[in-house]
């Protein structure tokens, strides 16, 4: 039943091709290049995994940028005050947003809609409020500056790499971690598990009487979303050179919000794809002009009445259309 | 600690607490009312607070500052917001009913994004203020105690439009056209109300309180960018305490947030930010549908 | 017994939804409950489901209590159900609408590592086939016939091999010629598998053309039970039901 074309795309393994491309970034492009790639790879890792909730679960969390601090802090604490190693350290972050994420998530999956988009709220405000105020601990309003790079002494061992510049090891870095946590979430995506959340999402009831405990596995995604946000928050943390209590800040949750509609909700790329147009466009308006704000609003309102599926949904209805199109011809 | 118990210090803090609770009251309103008819959440409310500030601020300079001017000027403003929020519904808004709330946040956090850099555009960045009106600036004193007329202004103000909400909405026909709207749209369509014009009507009400609250707050707080946001926070909280879609119930959570907010800075210094946050989320976490909301399901 | 009913009651802000009913379905028969629309027959499924909690009385399933389980651990006995307005997976296709509906029944809902297309691909298979919904098998769910979506949803309701099955108006909104399918399809389904089959009905010529058992249900009280014939000739069903209508 379906077109060739579809079965091509299927067959060609994405994530290698994508992985590949990017590769060679630090290659082809200047340090400039390098710099927003790596943004771009962390913000993909951080749209994808309230994916997870948004489109693949139905669950609208407000507050996804909880969960991408704590990571940050989590994981710079960790390496600066107490010396631990990166990937340790990067690996608890993961594990503090998977905490997080879970205590909230248990009041918040109790709730539905509207409500449960308000408390997922409230919880990221008052970690941004501790974040805040916990002066000893995070530094408080001023941050936590001067996080260390992550000791990549074993990425010498590989010819080429070794020779390069921080900036570019850490790039590499960057997208092997990214890659291999992306990997992981579409193989979630892709379980039996990820095709209980899309029957949870079309129809809660349904899938209860189906024997599924819809809570337990609202739950159970939630946290894993915010173990997701968290490493992409270590990540971000380093990149950063510091942690800044507005990790958490509500205009965080936002922006990824934005990024993952903006690409579209219904497909597992579309959050990078977002991501990746929001970063590039806010880079270039922002040498124009200083009214963002004014530009991203009129981009989600021609969004939201145009092109509801996102820009990869866009493109996939222009591809079915032609593709109708053709068949009409022939 | 012994000056906290000071009962004219805590007189002082009661009514700078009314007043807070009064503005947030003026602005939840409207809120809660697009809510309970439209069940839309308004993010964008605070900006039309905010673009009523500035409105109000302009025709001060404009006008002078008498009272008359004053007087001017908050006309001005809210029949302006008014007009504005009348347009977004009419031009925008109304093509979201239909989509998922998701999208509806959205639309209404992309107005938030424009009116704020329209308004920084328009008026800059600077802060403006706003020197009360003649006839209300001046205060009484009770017992060392300063109570400005503008603030006793404000908290009479609160009550009178509520008591004037619950007239309109109890005792004449098209307030009960409205109380069915919120309980069931269709039916209403059905029966030959033209919903349209009604929605429309709500969202005008609603705006032109937004207005209102925000050309009365030019001489109690600066004008700046940002004030939007702060108060869209604070009336969220306040309309989840109380419930939201219930007038009573926005005025008792703006209460009980004014009120805490103006005592609870005393117990702990770093209050504020925190607490507000914590009690919506206990709201949240035991009772969602607010104080005096209805439960939804 | 299948299942047993004892003094159900249930009650709505003062309204009595539920009142008092008592009712036995046999092993392997077809049972029918008909009554005027707001008559309860969705308020005693939803009682038997554990959708809702009744104020008293008891729901036994194969003679264990199940009166106000929770429906995910009384599906997980046994017992399935379709809904009136009806209940599927609107963004899947049809064919990813079964096979969830085994994942979910074959426990395997929480594993994290395997490929779901992969799952159940024979049982998936079957099902449609069963179903005779092969031509649109992968076509998305929510675009398909309203008689076809009644289809999918049992197959969903099927899928977790239940030994009862509880249908909410199965031919609700569909033509005559679909009614007619669908029902035989139904009866053939149940024979096949022995499954204990409770309906309920508003299409007098279905409900007596299968149902081996009828209750007829009024006002929240069950006022006649019997075989077709016996009920047919009830007066007080006549009057209230039947009388001067189709039959």
């Amino acid at each position: 039943m379906k077109a060739s074309a579809a079965g091509l795309s299927k067959r060609i393994p994405w994530m290698l091709v994508l992985f590949l491309i990017a590769a060679l970034i630090p290659v082809i492009g200047s340090r400039y290049y390098t710099f927003l790639a790596t943004d771009i790879i962390i913000f993909a890792m951080f749209a994808t995994s309230l994916n997870l909730l948004i489109g693949y679960t139905g669950l609208v969390s407000f507050g996804h940028a909880a969960y991408f601090g704590v990571g940050a802090y989590v994981c710079a604490i960790f390496m600066k005050d107490l010396g631990v190693p990166f990937l340790a350290a990067w690996l608890l972050g993961g594990v503090g947003g998977a905490l997080f994420a879970a205590v909230f998530g248990f009041f918040c999956v109790r709730l539905t809609s509207v409500y449960f988009s308000m408390l997922t709220m409230a919880f990221a405000q008052i970690v941004w409020a501790i974040c805040f105020k916990w002066n000893d601990v995070t530094g408080g309003e001023q941050g936590y500056p001067n996080v260390p790079m992550p000791s990549m002494a074993w990425l010498e061992w590989i010819p080429w790499i070794g020779g390069l510049r921080i900036d570019h090891k850490f790039f590499y870095l960057t997208l092997i971690l990214a890659a291999l946590s992306i990997a992981a979430m579409r193989r979630i995506v892709n379980s039996p598990f990820g095709r209980m959340l899309t029957s949870i999402r079309d129809n809660a009831e349904r899938a209860q009487f189906n024997g599924i405990n819809v809570r337990l596995y609202q739950l159970i995604v939630f946290s894993i979303a915010g173990g997701f946000a968290g490493l992409a928050g270590g990540l971000f943390g380093i990149f950063n050179r510091g942690v800044f209590p507005d990790f958490c800040y509500w205009p965080k949750s936002a922006e990824v919000l934005i990024m993952t509609i903006l690409g579209g909700i219904h497909s597992f790329w579309g959050p990078s794809v977002g991501a990746a147009i929001l970063i590039l466009l806010n880079q270039y308006i922002v040498s124009y002009t200083e009214y963002w704000p004014f530009v991203l609003g009129t981009i989600l309102l021609v969004l939201l009445f145009g092109f509801p599926g996102g820009v990869v949904g866009a493109i996939i209805d222009l591809f079915r259309r032609l593709r109708s199109a053709a068949r009409g011809q022939r | 600690m012994a000056e906290l118990l000071d009962p004219f210090f805590l007189l002082g803090q009661l009514r700078s607490g009314l007043t807070t609770a009064m503005f947030l009251f003026l602005i939840a309103s409207g809120l809660s009312l697009i809510f309970g008819v439209l069940k839309i959440i308004n993010f964008a409310h605070g900006s039309l607070y905010m673009i009523g500030a500035y409105i109000a601020w302009n025709m001060t300079v404009i006008l002078g500052r008498t009272s008359i001017g004053f007087l001017g000027a908050v006309v001005v403003a809210s029949l302006s917001v008014a007009v504005l929020g009348g347009i977004v519904e009419r031009l925008l808004l109304r093509y979201m009913y239909k989509r998922p709330e998701l999208y509806q946040l959205l639309f209404t956090y992309a107005l938030v994004l424009i009116f704020s850099d329209v308004c920084k555009y328009i008026w800059g960045t600077q802060p403006h203020s706003v020197s009360r009106p003649p006839l209300l600036a001046g205060s009484f004193d009770f017992y060392g105690v300063r109570f400005p007329h503008y603030d006793l202004f404000i908290i009479a103000l609160g009550p009178l439009i509520a008591f004037g909400f619950w007239v309109f909405l109890n005792r004449t026909s098209y307030g009960r056209i409205i109380r069915a709207a919120a309980l069931d749209r269709e039916m209403l369509g059905a029966l030959g109300t033209n919903v349209a014009s009604l929605y429309t009507g709500m969202f005008v009400l609603a705006a032109f309180l937004a207005g209102l609250s925000g050309a009365l707050v030019t001489p109690i707080k600066s004008v700046v960018p940002g004030m939007d946001v702060e108060i869209i926070i604070e009336a969220f909280i306040v309309v989840v305490i109380g419930g939201l879609g219930s007038l009573w119930g926005t005025l008792l959570g703006s209460l009980i947030y004014g009120l805490t907010l103006a005592f609870g800075i005393l117990i702990f210094p770093r209050f504020s930010i925190f607490a507000a946050f914590v009690i919506m989320a206990v709201v949240l976490i035991v009772r969602p549908w607010g104080l005096l909301g209805r439960p939804m399901k | 017994m299948m299942l047993s009913c004892r003094n159900l009651v249930k009650s709505f802000s003062g309204f009595v939804a539920t009142n008092d009913v008592s009712l036995d379905v046999e092993k392997g028969r077809i049972t029918a409950i008909i009554g005027p629309n707001g008559a309860g027959k969705s308020t005693l499924f939803n009682l038997i489901t554990g959708h809702i909690k009744p104020d008293s009385g008891e729901v036994m399933l194969e003679g264990r209590n199940i009166t106000g389980s929770p429906p995910h651990k009384v599906c997980g006995m046994g017992l399935a159900r379709s809904f009136q307005r009806t209940n599927i997976f609107p963004m899947l296709t049809v064919y990813e609408n079964i096979q969830s509906a085994f994942i979910a029944h074959g426990g395997k809902g929480l594993n994290m590592w395997s490929v779901s297309e992969q799952q159940f691909r024979d049982e998936t298979a079957q099902m449609i086939e069963h179903l005779a919904l092969q031509d649109i098998a992968y076509s998305i769910a929510g675009e398909v016939s309203h008689g076809a979506q009644k289809q999918v949803e049992l197959g969903i309701a099927l899928a977790g091999e239940p030994r009862m099955l509880l249908l909410d108006e199965p031919t609700a909104g569909m033509s005559a010629q679909e009614t007619h399918e669908s029902i035989s399809l139904l009866d053939r389904i149940a024979k096949e598998r022995g499954l204990t089959l409770l309906f309920t009905e508003h299409d007098m010529d279905v409900v007596f053309s299968i149902a081996h058992q009828i209750a007829v249900l009024h006002q929240g009280r069950i006022i006649a039970t019997g075989v077709p014939e016996e009920v047919r000739r009830n007066e007080e069903v006549r009057r209230v039901y039947l009388g001067g209508g189709k039959h």
